[in-house]
């Protein structure tokens, strides 16, 4: 096992080399720099540039420089350094502006993750133990009411909800009174009343569709011969279930996470939007609209790094549940 | 038969409820399971040897069901359990799964959970039915891994499946269906997936720990080979039905069923006359399509022309304890058409 993991974290090296030159080419394929753009801005209107400044800038990127020398400037500042450069849009590093909002960001992902997995095992069993049962039918119609209905409509129908009914503040992840605060419990208990909206809306889609492969997997599962061996030894029917097909099933669902994570996190940009949350979504929209180019950047390569670190976790998963893993 | 049988089948019916129709897979079955001998169950492939078998534990799968009959268990020749009147998920029907009426399957290759190690598989067996210690039950799994022949067991444990040969698993799955010392193992087609020696190994080792535990064996066989190696007494199937059953001598030696003597001629023998292997004629009719009168009648070599196309035999039973359902001696009832 410890082998094994090894051997994926190595795996993992190519990859996080690989998409953190795509992040950097992403942000380099606008035209031009935000510098440039920026004094061609200020010039027009008659403000004088401080060029020593300016200059100081450049070098410091290497904005003059070929690509692969601003590639390494960037990548290794970030690696050896943890400067992810300068936003140039508010002036600030870009380390002090998005460790709180990738944190948040983390933490909404991973609490829906929970949650989806949380609701759709259960049904997706129960969908498949009781096939064709009224229940199965109820839970398959929620789930494609649940993938049809677009997230933002559901946002704003449980905002709309929440105010009127809850009487709590429309949209983001804390009252007005906790935005700036420090943290402290009651922060921590405000966020925990404000997340149940943004985890229903980015997680129902996902539901869905984990319920329907839950279901399915059971389904084939529930036909083999080893399912009949452990009844003709007696087990009673949930000891039954849950210790062999059901940990069978798991595997691909386990696995989902691979997908799950990264369309959690890109379904989150659009409702992190439209609920206003202080999440990576919303900013990283406007540093591209801006050209921002180390912030939009270093957002890019922080999503990523984390949907590659998701898929090891899910690996890491599998080859715990499924011997036959491990051994490959 | 003056001893009471371990266990009785009366007009066994079950039948599976599928979309395109009723699947009548037992057709009133009866017969008896007696104590501590070997019971062969033969019979082409369809004829419903598996879901005896498996309505005896009541695990067939749906849309499958018992529909009529009665299956009477007497665990002392004093007492009596009509499995048929338990639920099939109640306690005392699991107690009586793997308990007292183990089972082993064909597929040594599917039929262990494939991510579970073995000694879980059969230690989880010996807890649910033993109620002892974890420690106690593991002691109990490393001796029957070894009592099947598995070497090294202690180490064997932790094994998966995949880790072990198709012979290897038989023996995992005979340690698994015996760990609890059951009064009868149901053995179905367990050497079929099998080269000739490991059958033959496992097979001894099936009789050998028959013999040691006094237990009754009811074996599920298409080959008359095996047969002839370990039964005491024969039931031979036929669409649902038993078309005879005698002791082991009879079947092969005197074998009354124009059906069985069919299967007769259809095994090739050593040293025999070299007359090309004769098999029986035509198929097994489809489970919708089954024949008046007779079931057998349209491949009987032996037809009575105007009597087995209407009339439907009764088993008739005969002086040395053997019974045959067939219209060559005697006793019918008229067909309900
Ligand atoms: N799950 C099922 N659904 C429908 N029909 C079945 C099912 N299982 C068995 N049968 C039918 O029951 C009959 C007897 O099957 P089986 O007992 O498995 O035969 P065998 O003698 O080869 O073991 C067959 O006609 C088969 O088609
Ligand atoms: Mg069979």
């Amino acid at each position: 096992m410890g082998a094994y993991i090894l051997r994926r974290i190595l795996f993992m090296i190519p990859s996080l080399i690989i998409i953190s030159m795509i992040s950097f080419m992403i942000i380099q394929l606008p035209p031009g720099d935000y510098l440039t753009s920026q004094i061609a801005k200020l010039a027009s209107s008659g403000e004088s540039i401080d060029s020593a400044q300016v200059a100081a800038l450049r070098s410091r990127y290497g904005l003059d420089e070929p690509m692969i020398v601003q590639y390494w400037k960037w990548i290794s500042n970030i690696v050896f350094a943890g400067d992810f450069g300068l936003s140039f849009e508010w002036n600030r590093p870009v380390s002090t502006m998005i460790w709180e909002r990738m944190g948040l960001t983390f933490a909404v992902s991973f609490i829906t993750l929970l949650f989806v997995w949380a609701v759709s095992l259960p049904i997706g069993i129960y969908s498949a133990v009781r096939q064709y049962s009224m229940g199965d039918y109820l839970f398959t119609f929620i789930g494609f009411i649940g993938l049809a209905v677009p997230n933002f409509l559901l946002a704003l129908v449980l905002m709309y909800f929440s105010f009127a009914f809850l009487g709590q503040s429309v949209g983001g992840l804390f009252s007005p009174e906790y935005i700036e605060a420090p943290w402290s419990w009651a922060k921590v208990h405000d966020f925990i009343g404000h997340l149940w909206i943004p985890v229903i809306v980015i997680g129902t889609s996902s539901m869905a569709a984990l319920i329907r492969v839950m279901r399915a997997n059971l389904l084939d599962e529930l036909n083999k011969p080893y399912v009949v061996t452990a009844r003709a030894k007696g087990l009673p029917e949930w000891q039954l279930l849950l210790g062999y097909p059901v940990r069978v099933a798991l595997n691909p669902f386990v696995s989902t996470v691979g997908w799950i994570l990264p369309s959690l996190v890109s379904g989150a940009v659009i409702v992190s939007v439209v609920l206003s949350l202080p999440t990576t979504g919303p900013m990283l929209l406007q540093s591209l609209l801006s050209q921002d180019m180390y912030l939009a950047g270093s957002i890019i390569l922080l999503l990523s790094v984390l949907t590659v670190v998701g898929t090891l976790i899910s690996d890491i998963l599998l080859a715990w549940l499924d011997p036959r893993v491990r051994y490959q | 038969m003056s001893e009471t049988p371990l266990i009785e089948l009366e007009g066994l019916r079950t039948h599976f409820f599928t979309d395109e129709g009723v699947v009548k897979a037992l057709d009133g079955v009866t017969f008896s399971v007696p104590r501590g001998r070997t019971l062969c169950v033969v019979g082409e492939s369809g004829c419903g040897k598996s879901v005896t078998g498996r309505s005896i534990l009541q695990i067939v799968d749906r849309p499958g069901r018992i529909v009529e009959g009665r299956i009477l268990y007497h665990p002392t020749p004093h007492e009596t359990i009509d499995i048929t009147a338990l639920r099939p998920m109640s306690r005392q029907m699991r107690t009586i799964r793997g308990g007292e009426i183990g089972m082993i399957f064909q597929e040594p290759m599917t039929s262990l959970g494939p991510i579970q190690t073995i000694g879980k598989q059969i230690s989880e067996t010996i807890r649910i039915h033993k109620g002892v210690s974890k420690a106690e039950a593991r002691n109990q799994t490393i001796e029957w891994l070894a009592r099947v022949g598995i070497p090294r067991p202690e180490t064997r444990l932790g094994a998966y499946p995949f880790e072990l040969s198709g012979g290897m698993r038989q023996r995992v799955m005979i340690a698994l269906g015996l760990c609890c010392r059951p009064k009868l193992l149901i053995a179905d087609e367990p050497t079929t997936a099998l080269d000739v020696t490991t059958q033959a190994v496992i097979l001894d080792l099936i009789r050998e720990l028959q013999e040691e535990m006094d237990m009754a064996v009811m074996f599920i066989t298409h080959d008359l080979g095996v047969v002839a190696q370990i039964a005491d007494d024969v039931v031979v199937m036929y669409l649902g039905r038993v078309a005879e059953r005698a002791g082991v001598e009879t079947i092969f030696d005197a074998p009354r069923h124009p059906y069985t003597r069919a299967l007769m001629r259809s095994i090739p023998r050593l040293g025999g006359s070299r007359e090309p292997l004769e098999a029986i004629r035509g198929m097994v009719p489809h489970p919708f399509r089954r024949p008046s009168g007779c079931s057998f009648h349209p491949r009987c070599p032996e037809v009575i022309a105007g009597r087995c196309e209407s009339l439907d035999p009764d088993l008739r039973e005969f002086g040395d304890g053997s019974q045959v359902r067939c219209l060559l001696y005697g006793s019918q009832t008229e067909a309900q058409q």
